[in-house]
This record gives C-alpha cells, sequence and structure tokens, in this order.
C-alpha cells in the first residue's frame, strides 16, 4: 500500500512539481515515460515517488517518447490508469502513436509541457508541440499556471476515463514560464483528490480473458470513415463531461473552471485572444488599461483547445468591435491557427468585429505586458477606423525589419 | 491441452485453436503454421500484440479477428513495447488486486515479421528486452518486406533479388549478407534466444514452451517461407523449410542466458546451399555464370557460421 503525503493548505510548487503530485495522486497503474526538457522534473519527481514507496502502480522508463505512447497504449488496452509527460521534440516523436491512442479510444493523460519544435533547437516555451497535436484526436485542455496544471491533471482523468468519452487527454503547461516557476497551489488531500477522480474502470479489457478483444484493427475505405466520425463525435460530445467534471471540481474546490475563460469581457470593446502564461500577461495589461486609460480592454481564452469551443468563443467575443489573437507557434505559411479558428467562429456573427493575428513569444521570447498594453491600443485604433489599419498577421518582439502579410480589403 | 500431452502432428494442429483458420494470408504462408503452434503450446491466457505487417493485416480486418484472445496492434515498429505495457499493467493490476482472475496465468507475446523485428522496430525490441519485460517476441522472418510486394531487409540474405536491391544486368541482387538478430538478442543478455522452423515442430513447440516458461524477455527467430516472394509453389512451404534446415541456410538452435549454446537439429544428410537456393525465384539469377560466386561466398559464410555454432556449443560460450 502506497504511503501517503501529507500535504500544506497551500504549497509552494512549480508547474511541473504540481503536475507530478497530481499524477500521484491520482494513483496511475503505469507511467511509462522518457524524460525531456522542460518535462524531465516530472518524471523524476515521479521517480522520486516510487524509489520512497508513494507509489503502487509500475514505473517503466522506456528508450523513446515514441516507446513511452506505444507502452502507455499496451497498458491503458490492460484495464488501467495511464499517464506520462512529455514536451517539444519527444511529442513530435510520440505523434504517431497519439493518433493511435484516439483512435482505440484509450484515456491516456499526457501532460505536455510546451516548447518550441526545432530546428533551430531550442529548449524555451512556445505552442509548436500543442498544435501538433490538434489534429490527434485527444482532448487538449489548457493550464495558465501551476495551481492550473495541477487541477487540470485531476480533472484530466475524470474526463477522460468517463465512459461516455473514453479518450486520451492533454493537460498543457507553458515550459518553463510554468513548469519552473515556484507559486503558491493550493492542492488536494491524498483522498480527497483519489476520492475525486475515482477508481479506474475497466472497459474493452485486455486482461478480461472471458471478453477476448482485438485492439488495433484495420479499416480501408469501407469502414476507416465510419470510425473517425465517431471519434470525432466523442470528441464534440465530450464538451458535456467537461463542463460538468469542472462543476463538479469547482464544487469541491471553490475554484472555477470554464471551457472557455473570459476576464473582463462583460463591457470590453477590444479583446485579445490567447494561451497559457500569456493570458496572464493579457489579463494585467487589460486591467492596468482599464484602471489608467479607460480601455474597455479584456481577455479570451480556451481552456480547452480541443475539442475546439468554437460557439462559446464566437459568444465570448461577437460584441467586441476589435479584437487580436495570439498564435505562439510559427504558422509555416498560413495565419496562425488559433486566429484562423476564432475567424471561423467569428465569421457566423452578424457584427464580424475586426481581427488581426499576431505571432509572437517563438522559441521563449519574452512577451510583456508593455506590449500586451500596445496590442490592445492597436485594436482601439482598427475599432476608431473602422477597418485593419495595420497588416492582419503581424509579429510581435521581432527584433530587425517589421514583417507583415495581408491588408485589408478596402471598399 | 498443451502440447506435453500430444503425440501426433494431426492432433496437435487441430487443439486449442485460439488462432482461427479463417484469415487472408497467402496460401501455403508459414506465419499461420509459427503463429498456431505458439498458441497451441500453452493453455495460459494469451496476450498478443502484433506489428504491422502480413500477419496483422491478414488477421484483423475489421469487423473480422482471427485471435480469439486478448490481442493488440499499434504501429510498425512497437509491438514489443504494447506487451511490455500489457505487462507492465498486469503486474500492476495484481499488486493492487484489480485483476478479475488474479490466479490465472497470462503469457505476453509479441509478434513481427523481418522488416519490424530487424529493421524498424529493432529499438523498441532492444528496449523492451533491456528491461527485462516478462514477455517472448517471435519473429517471422520470411527476409523480405512481404506486406509491401517484396523490398530487401535487413534480414534479406546476400544475392537475393528484392524490388529494392534488384538482380540485373549491373547487380545480382542485394549486395550485404543478413544480420545475425539471433547474436544480438543473446547478447542483451536475454535468458533464451532460439531459432526455430515451423518443419522441425517438435523442436519449434518445445523452443515456444521454454520461452513462454522461462521468466524475462526471450526472442525466438522464426524461419517463415515466403511463397510470393521466394517464388515456390504454394505446396512447398515445408519442403523448402527443410531444404533451408538442411543445407544449414537456417541452423537450429538455442542460446541460454547469452551463452549457454545447444543445436537442436543436426541434418542426417547436410545438403549444399545450391539446392535450397535453385528452389526458389529469388536466387534465380545466381545461376548464370557471373554470378556463381555469390553462391560460392554464401556455402563458404554457411560453413563458417556451422563451425561456429558447433564450436560454441563445444565450448559453451
Amino acid at each position: 500500500m502506497a504511503k501517503k503525503y501529507d500535504l500544506n493548505e497551500v504549497e509552494v510548487w512549480d508547474g511541473n512539481y504540481a503536475a507530478s503530485q497530481a499524477l500521484r495522486q491520482a494513483q496511475v497503474d503505469v507511467v511509462a515515460a522518457y524524460p525531456i526538457t522542460p518535462s524531465t522534473p516530472i518524471v523524476e519527481n515521479y521517480g522520486n515517488y516510487v524509489a520512497n514507496g508513494y507509489i503502487d502502480g509500475e514505473f517503466v522508463m522506456v528508450e523513446s517518447e515514441h516507446a513511452a505512447m506505444s507502452g502507455c497504449v499496451g497498458a491503458a488496452a490492460s484495464g488501467g490508469r495511464v499517464a506520462t509527460a512529455t514536451s517539444s521534440q519527444g511529442f513530435a516523436l510520440m505523434v504517431e502513436v497519439l493518433y493511435q491512442a484516439s483512435g482505440m479510444r484509450l484515456p491516456i493523460v499526457l501532460t505536455v509541457v510546451n516548447r518550441a519544435l526545432a530546428s533551430p533547437l531550442n529548449v524555451r516555451g512556445d505552442h509548436s508541440d500543442m498544435y501538433l497535436g490538434r489534429d490527434s484526436g485527444w482532448i487538449q485542455l489548457d493550464s495558465f499556471n501551476a495551481q492550473e496544471a495541477y487541477d487540470m491533471v485531476l480533472c484530466a482523468f475524470r474526463i477522460g476515463e468517463n465512459m461516455n468519452v473514453r479518450l486520451p487527454v492533454m493537460v498543457h503547461q507553458d515550459g518553463f514560464i510554468t513548469s519552473h516557476t515556484a507559486q503558491n497551489v493550493s492542492p488536494l488531500s491524498d483522498d480527497e483528490a483519489y476520492a475525486f477522480v475515482g477508481e479506474y474502470q475497466p472497459y474493452n479489457d485486455m486482461l478480461d480473458f472471458s471478453k477476448p478483444v482485438t485492439y488495433g484493427a484495420q479499416t480501408e475505405e469501407d469502414w476507416h470513415y465510419e470510425h473517425k466520425a465517431r471519434q470525432h463525435k466523442a470528441l464534440m460530445d465530450s464538451r458535456d463531461v467537461i463542463n460538468s467534471v469542472f462543476e463538479e471540481y469547482k464544487a469541491k474546490t471553490g475554484r472555477e473552471y470554464k471551457r472557455v475563460e473570459s476576464y473582463l469581457m462583460d463591457d470590453a470593446e477590444v479583446a485579445i485572444v490567447a494561451l497559457g502564461t500569456t493570458v496572464e500577461t493579457c489579463l494585467l495589461a487589460a486591467k492596468q488599461l482599464r484602471e489608467e486609460e479607460g480601455i474597455k480592454a479584456g481577455v479570451v481564452a480556451p481552456r480547452c483547445f480541443r475539442p475546439f469551443p468554437f460557439d462559446m468563443i464566437r459568444d465570448a467575443l461577437m460584441n467586441v468591435k476589435a479584437l487580436c489573437v495570439m498564435d505562439r507557434s510559427a504558422p509555416g505559411g498560413a495565419m496562425g491557427a488559433l486566429f484562423n479558428e476564432v475567424s471561423a467562429a467569428l465569421y457566423t456573427t452578424p457584427n464580424r468585429p475586426i481581427i488581426t493575428n499576431y505571432i509572437y513569444g517563438l522559441g521563449g521570447r519574452d512577451f510583456s505586458v508593455k506590449e500586451a498594453k500596445r496590442i490592445f491600443k492597436e485594436q482601439l485604433a482598427h475599432a476608431e477606423a473602422g477597418e485593419i489599419t495595420t497588416d492582419i498577421q503581424q509579429f510581435s518582439g521581432l527584433r530587425g525589419p517589421k514583417l507583415g502579410f495581408f491588408k485589408t480589403k478596402r471598399s | 491441452m498443451a502440447i506435453t500431452s500430444i503425440k501426433n502432428l494431426k492432433e496437435f494442429s487441430t487443439n486449442n485453436d485460439r488462432f482461427e483458420g479463417a484469415h487472408l494470408l497467402c496460401p501455403g504462408c508459414a506465419h499461420s503454421m509459427i503463429v498456431r503452434e505458439l498458441m497451441n503450446c500453452t493453455d495460459d491466457n494469451l496476450v498478443i500484440a502484433t506489428n504491422t505487417g502480413c500477419l496483422e493485416v491478414s488477421t484483423a480486418v475489421y469487423p473480422y479477428t482471427s485471435w480469439d484472445t486478448s490481442w493488440i496492434h499499434i504501429g510498425f515498429e512497437n509491438a514489443a513495447t504494447a506487451a511490455a505495457g500489457a505487462e507492465a499493467m498486469y503486474k500492476a493490476r495484481k499488486r493492487k488486486g484489480t485483476l478479475k482472475d488474479p490466479n490465472a496465468p497470462v503469457k505476453f507475446v509479441a509478434f513481427g515479421g523481418d522488416g519490424s523485428t530487424y529493421d524498424i522496430g529493432f529499438q523498441w525490441l532492444s528496449g523492451a528486452v533491456e528491461r527485462g519485460h516478462d514477455f517472448t517476441y517471435v519473429c517471422l522472418d520470411n527476409e523480405n518486406y512481404a506486406n509491401t510486394g517484396g523490398q530487401r531487409s535487413s534480414a534479406t540474405p546476400i544475392g537475393s533479388t528484392t524490388s529494392t536491391a534488384q538482380a540485373g544486368s549491373h547487380s545480382y541482387g542485394k549486395k550485404e549478407k543478413k544480420k545475425d538478430m539471433v547474436a544480438i538478442m543473446a547478447a542483451h543478455g536475454a535468458p533464451y534466444v532460439a531459432q526455430l522452423a515451423p518443419n522441425k515442430w517438435k523442436i519449434m513447440a518445445k523452443g515456444f514452451q521454454k520461452a513462454l516458461e522461462t521468466e524475462g524477455p526471450c526472442f525466438i527467430n522464426t524461419v517463415s517461407a515466403c511463397t510470393t516472394e521466394w517464388k515456390f509453389d504454394p505446396k512447398d512451404t515445408i519442403h523448402i523449410t527443410d531444404l533451408a534446415t538442411d543445407s544449414l541456410m537456417f541452423p537450429i538452435y538455442e542460446i541460454i542466458d547469452g551463452k549457454e549454446l545447444n543445436i537442436l537439429y543436426r541434418p542426417k544428410n547436410i545438403i549444399t546451399v545450391e539446392e535450397y537456393l535453385n528452389a526458389q525465384g529469388r536466387y534465380r539469377h545466381l545461376f548464370k555464370p557471373e554470378n556463381r560466386h555469390v553462391i560460392e561466398k554464401i556455402q563458404k559464410d554457411v560453413d563458417e557460421k556451422w563451425e561456429l555454432l558447433q564450436r560454441r556449443e563445444e565450448a559453451r560460450v
């Protein structure tokens, strides 16, 4: 029987430690993992729990991230709780198996500490890896600080393992800014946390030999399409479960989460849409602008990146005059992915607010409150002019000549 | 019922059929014989992982399955890791008391072709064996990427023609020798490693049983004659395999704990490799005068390998 931690009401944890404590409290049966910066401490912390009797499950240190997710798939098909952690190149190496995990409807929890993708090699945080996973059929939850990294991991088990969902879930946090910055975190006690997550319910269990199962069958044009459509429906249907798990978590902890977080949006005229730690930076900027200059600025952040909260994004933003969508991933010859998705949602509104795109913070380039304020003011200028006064896609904090693409079509 | 009580091949081949006869493998393919033999030689519950390849695409096409036991396929390279993950979960659940039938013995088995074993899945196999998972990995070695139409693998013997190492006016086929996977796996320190063949079915069944009963990671390379790519008549699968084992192109032996080597089959009459090569279309071009030197090289390599195996057996190293 695993030993328990006697946790304080408020602990000082970084995001990695918060995530690893949540994994421990969930009493995961198998963790198969491979270390990579900046998520390495999650695996190291877990190894420490194993070495000191806090874990009853198996800890399998494999030889690559591809094998980590492969081991997770084999374990998850064998009727128990499974989790792992990764970042960046490790995430990229896992991608093949991410699709296989979701296609087999296995509720694995993957904590992703976001980091840039090479080349050039870079260990700092951006959202390239998170974006790489966006079509993989996983639920993707985003956390903006260490407390949320802890909370989202506990919620992730409940969501993915729900019998109406049975899908794998990623929990994202920003590399270094969240993962390596110690903050106040209020954890649940071990008993409370496990009571919230609950006993694992096996489904199509390979170790139940009274009912043999075949995992990973082949389907060609006769059945593949139906399988993928049903998988998509399962993702879309998970929205209600996510809502109810968040509600239950609020009742237990007082901390409220929504699939789309809106801050200062009731009367906002200009807004920024962002992910990760940038949300808090922008919120600080919005508060200051409201106090200092009376600018009605607000922030909208998809807590749930997948399934994408199309309608909630639309409802949150349809009444602003101008907004900017921030993408922390090299767009690879297109508009930012989040920009495209938010734009599509807003196209279905009668007002169709002015919308522009910033690429920012690649490879860990700092994004400041000052810059967020400048971007809010730029939105105000668009709103006052009644049209986009800059390029539609711009680059924030980039050295050298100003870079931008596409002008608005003027009548 | 396990093989210990089985007297003859007919009884054995119809025993305890957890691998259904309905599948899409080529007529004359040795894969199904090998798989059925493994599954028939134990009464224990089986969790089977299979790499992408001929076996996988022929036995689990939705909505059908040939597997009357727990079976999983993830990708081309990771059956060893899938089995390892399942085995880890078994240990965790046994410890926590969440297994439905905690006392029923379970064996974990991974199947892969030579493509997924020697090449694309090599790392995954090596990692799983190094970590010491309690499972048996069986390579169905047909010496080419048969599922994708017959391309070279690192198990393809020198002189064989494949679509990506073709024999032609300027080429005698593959230039490189076959990778010695048995030696590589023995060097991992695996407690039981063997090379077996379905024509010697009793030896093969005993080897499988030994692997399944041995705690820790075991590796077995099996010769799986490929009617389609080796180019022989489907009725001749066992005959061709006889030629393979009797020419010593495929010596049958085991290595225990990486050092104790036992030869499990000594042909009464060793035949020339030429006889083996001549029975298959994939080596036909070697019989042109300009390519005869390759046959001589193959014979020399086979003789040297046989000498080495005998010496190792005698010296117990």
